[in-house]
């Protein structure tokens, strides 16, 4: 049921079309960061505001709409945002991740492979991959233009001398194109291969920040490494214990205090999707 | 057997519930009207509009009434409710030289033309507690006030400036950025700057103008004036081709006389800092004015210190409280992917020196 | 200096600086400056602080826009103003081509990352890619300036104020610029420091055949260092020529005072 007292999708029509036209430039030149007016919304900065507003501007009455959070459409930020857009478009919703038109996502990329026509849009809090290496925005923004990256592999190779090991395992900086080094949100470095050459179009908002940046589809992204330190993405060394997957992102979870822990798939739809097919994990009961 | 935890939707909504429940409170006691906050706890109400940047005291008494008495939590649902508003024009700027002051005073002269008016200020009370307020059904001396009417009330640095004392401020007819509108840009003009901080929190904006005062780029400010008055608001009707006044509001605005510049060639002039916020917000006028100052080094060739009130972009992006507790209290939301993804580095790494170590024994 | 005849032949300036002027309001910062250096060539520029030269220092590496005049550089593709550029291209320009040894070192160098990684940044800014190779390259760098191996991977706080301008030489040299910058490459060092710097380097632009542009208000920096000199008052060159010839027979009274109140070296 829609509220009538706001337009659909809660933004005004002239602020849709403002991001809208953020989101284009963003496709057209794909990692580069589209600055725009990001309105104030009815929910805190740093909850997804962005991507909140870009799912606002790309959603129609047709759209078949799924929000996740760490993986999960039933964390509580997830059920929060999925409500919000029920109640201000009245849209269909779904938890499965292939029959989503729009997925919202906080930190994970569905383990379930995207198709083409989908949507998938990133909540992403600090949108400069420089940010850390320099604070001024005036100066992180002509580092991009001049593509002086320099910096960012200084980074990894300050990982490799101290630690051995690229030591940074979410928020894994990449490189779109060949062009812009882009921070593909902080998902787990798990996810990062699943960035390149995706079906779907991936939307990124930074609300807070005020950028929109965009990876369309089938677009070639690498994860930043040195030839001899090639980039790994890496999850626990489990399957799943309750549906015995061993691709996908896994939460680990303390069960007791007896230092008993156990570990499930992040992602609770392709979980579900395969316990329903037959698959049994360690600790995990055959469906009935 | 291990149950994925459920029921987000169920938490949410009888937290919703219990959140109403506390905030009104014992129901024995008499529920606050949206009249009484605006008229008792105006000065709450004056922070909530200036910062919500929404001139409506009833929405902001029913924010503070809402949001249980946090003022950060009042002006984000003014903010919040700001978004859906449709933009039907812009005003001609306030005339705050035709202000009905209630309170005008200065501090670089000990009169002048329009006169020094205390008016309802805290600044001379004795700031001990009133026990007579505890009790109810108390009674007011009525107080000598004159009907405040908009009349001319001339600001001191025009008196200044008369003589080319000060450094001019000619008008411009430019319409200035948007803060709400456009995406900010730095470095930004003046204007934009001013936004910022007008609806930036009065605790940041006042620690800011509390740091130059310490030293920290430094201006030599003094309270050239200090204006809360109503001022009328025009706005330019094009089927009509003239301005008519739509409503009036209550303003705050500050002018600092600072440090003077010049040169051999250029004779010294005394530089001007502004301060402008809704409502009866004095505190806020007045850091603001000395911010604006401070953050102006470059335009009046000053030297940067590397203060923290002369970073532009350190001031512009760090004043938004809206921004600021949102992305502040973010960090209480579930970050597990992440954390697991630290956790397997940090064994990963630890098992690696620790193998080194059981090697090189 | 046969080297340096030998490249004194060659027709070409591999830097020609042309009218160049700098005012702040009606103070002058330099005026008019020109001359040429060519391939292997070390150019000095002394004079006193507020003598201009480091605004002309400034003006030329392009940390500061003059009013007027050219400075054209040798570039591959053929000479071109570098005054005119466009700043992606000059900032190309800067880690590539050209480098710029600052006076104090916590200017030139990264504070917060290792030795090995303040030598490799140039290196990944153009494109090295192989952790370990970007790291010999490093070691053998710090070897050249005379910082132990083992200290690779400190960051410069721990270092000494000498051992921070070495290390600040071998960021700039290693991925041998065509052209470098000092300005008051030994200033506030002691002076034994100062000696075996100087010494440093000079084995450095032999060994290199570097072209460079020193300013300092030192002498003894610009004669074991410098080839030509040019000899800067009230942001006017009074004076140029070759070095030994400047110092030993200098011929404005501004440049015989110079002289006179320094120690011989």
């Amino acid at each position: 049921m829609t509220d009538q007292a706001y337009n659909f999708a809660y933004l005004d029509e002239q602020t849709k079309r403002m991001i809208r036209r953020a989101i284009l430039k963003g496709v057209a030149v794909p990692g580069y960061q589209v600055p725009f007016a990001s309105r104030e919304m009815p929910m805190p900065y740093g909850w997804g505001t962005g991507g909140v507003q870009v799912t606002a501007a790309c959603l129609v009455p047709e759209d078949r709409l799924k929000v996740i959070d760490q993986g999960a459409d039933d964390t509580t930020n997830a059920v929060s945002i999925r409500k919000f857009f029920q109640r201000v478009a009245g849209v269909a919703v779904t938890e499965a991740t292939q029959e989503a038109t729009l997925i919202q996502t906080r930190h994970r990329i569905p383990d379930t492979s995207l198709s083409a026509g989908q949507i998938l849009v990133y909540q992403v809090p600090i949108p400069e991959p420089l940010r850390f290496l320099e604070p001024r925005e005036s100066e992180t923004r002509k580092m991009h233009e001049l593509e002086d990256y320099g910096l960012m592999h200084v980074k990894l190779y300050e990982d490799i001398a101290r630690h051995g090991q690229i030591a940074t395992s979410y928020a894994y900086p990449v490189k779109v194109e060949d062009r812009y080094v882009m921070d593909p949100s902080p998902i787990p470095k798990f996810d990062n291969p699943k960035l390149s050459n995706s079906p779907a179009l991936q939307l990124f908002g930074a609300g807070r920040e005020q950028r929109i940046y965009a990876l369309p589809p089938f677009t070639h992204v690498v994860s930043l490494d040195f030839d001899d330190h090639p980039f790994v993405p890496s999850k626990a060394d489990h399957a799943c214990d309750l549906c015995d997957a061993s691709d996908s992102y896994l939460d680990e979870v303390i069960i007791d205090d007896q230092g008993g822990r156990m570990f499930v798939c992040s992602d609770t739809d392709y979980c579900g999707g395969r316990r329903a097919a037959g698959h049994v994990g360690r600790l995990g009961e055959e469906a009935i | 057997m291990y149950v994925a935890v459920k029921g987000g939707e169920r938490a949410i909504d009888n937290a919703h519930a219990w959140l109403a429940a506390e905030r009104r409170g014992d129901a024995a006691v008499a529920e606050l009207s949206l009249a009484q906050i605006r008229a008792q706890l105006s000065l709450a109400v004056n922070r909530v509009m200036a910062e919500g940047s929404l001139y409506d005291a009833d929405l902001a008494a029913l924010a503070i009434k809402q949001s249980r008495g946090d003022l950060i939590e009042a002006i984000f649902l003014i903010r919040a409710y700001r978004t859906t508003l449709p933009r039907l024009g812009a005003s001609v700027p306030v005339e705050t030289a035709q202000m009905a002051v209630i309170r005008r005073v200065s501090a670089t002269f000990k009169d002048l033309p329009g006169g020094q008016v205390l008016g309802p200020t805290f600044d001379y009370t004795h700031r001990l507690l009133d026990f007579k307020l505890a009790a109810e059904g108390e009674a007011l001396a009525a107080p000598a006030t004159a009907a405040a009417d908009l009349a001319d009330v001339p600001h001191v640095t025009g008196f200044l400036n008369r003589d080319g004392l000060i450094e001019a401020n000619p008008r411009s007819a430019a319409q200035p950025a948007d803060l709400t509108r456009e995406p900010m840009e730095l470095p930004a003009s003046r204007a934009l700057r001013l936004q910022a901080i007008t609806r930036g929190d009065e605790g940041f904006i006042l620690s800011m103008a509390y740091s130059t005062q310490r030293g920290y780029g430094r201006t030599h400010a003094f309270v050239g004036e200090l204006r809360i008055g109503m001022v009328a608001v025009e706005m330019e009707i094009p089927e009509l081709g003239f301005a008519v006044e739509i409503g009036e509001i209550e303003l705050t605005e500050c002018e600092t006389v600072n440090q003077f510049k010049g040169s051999k060639t250029e004779p010294p002039q005394f530089t001007r800092g502004y301060g402008l916020v809704f409502g009866q917000t004095e505190r806020k006028a007045i850091a603001m004015s000395l911010v604006d100052r401070s953050l102006r080094w470059a335009e009046l060739g000053e030297e940067n210190s590397g203060a923290p009130a002369q970073d532009e972009e350190f001031v512009l992006m760090h004043a938004d409280n809206i921004q600021a507790t949102g992305f502040l209290e973010h960090i209480k939301l579930p970050h597990y992917v992440d954390f697991q993804s630290e956790l397997e580095l940090v064994r990963k790494l630890r098992a690696e020196v620790l193998a080194g170590t059981e090697a090189a024994e | 200096m046969t080297m340096t005849l030998q490249n004194l032949a060659k027709d070409q300036p591999l830097l020609s600086v042309q009218g160049l002027s700098k005012s702040y309001g009606t103070r002058i910062g330099c005026a008019d400056i020109s001359f040429d250096l060519f391939p292997g060539e070390v150019m000095g520029i002394v004079g006193e602080s507020g003598s201009g030269k480091s605004t002309l220092l400034s003006c030329m590496a392009g940390h500061m826009a003059p009013d007027a005049g050219r400075v054209i550089f040798d570039t591959a593709s053929g000479p071109r103003d570098t005054v005119q550029m466009a700043e992606a291209e000059r900032r190309r320009m800067a880690r590539t081509d050209w480098a710029f040894v600052h006076q104090n070192p916590r200017d030139g160098l990264r504070m917060g990352v290792s030795a090995g990684g303040n030598v490799g940044e140039r290196l990944m800014a153009v494109g090295a890619r192989h952790y370990g190779d970007i790291r010999d390259t490093a070691t053998d760098w710090l070897g050249r300036v005379e910082i132990a191996a083992d200290r690779i991977d400190d960051r410069p706080r721990a270092f000494s104020g000498g051992m921070q301008q070495r290390l600040q030489i071998a960021r700039n040299l290693v991925t041998g610029p065509r052209l470098v910058f000092m300005d008051e490459p030994t200033g506030g060092l002691d002076v034994s420091v100062q000696a075996r710097l100087l010494d440093l380097l000079r084995g450095l632009v032999r060994e290199m055949g570097l072209s460079a542009i020193i300013v300092t208000h030192d002498l003894a920096v610009v004669r074991l260092l410098a080839d030509r000199l040019m000899v800067m008052k009230d942001g006017h060159v009074v004076e140029q020529g070759l070095t030994d010839q400047v110092l030993d027979d200098p011929q404005h009274a501004y440049t015989q005072l110079l002289v006179s109140s320094v120690l011989q070296v």
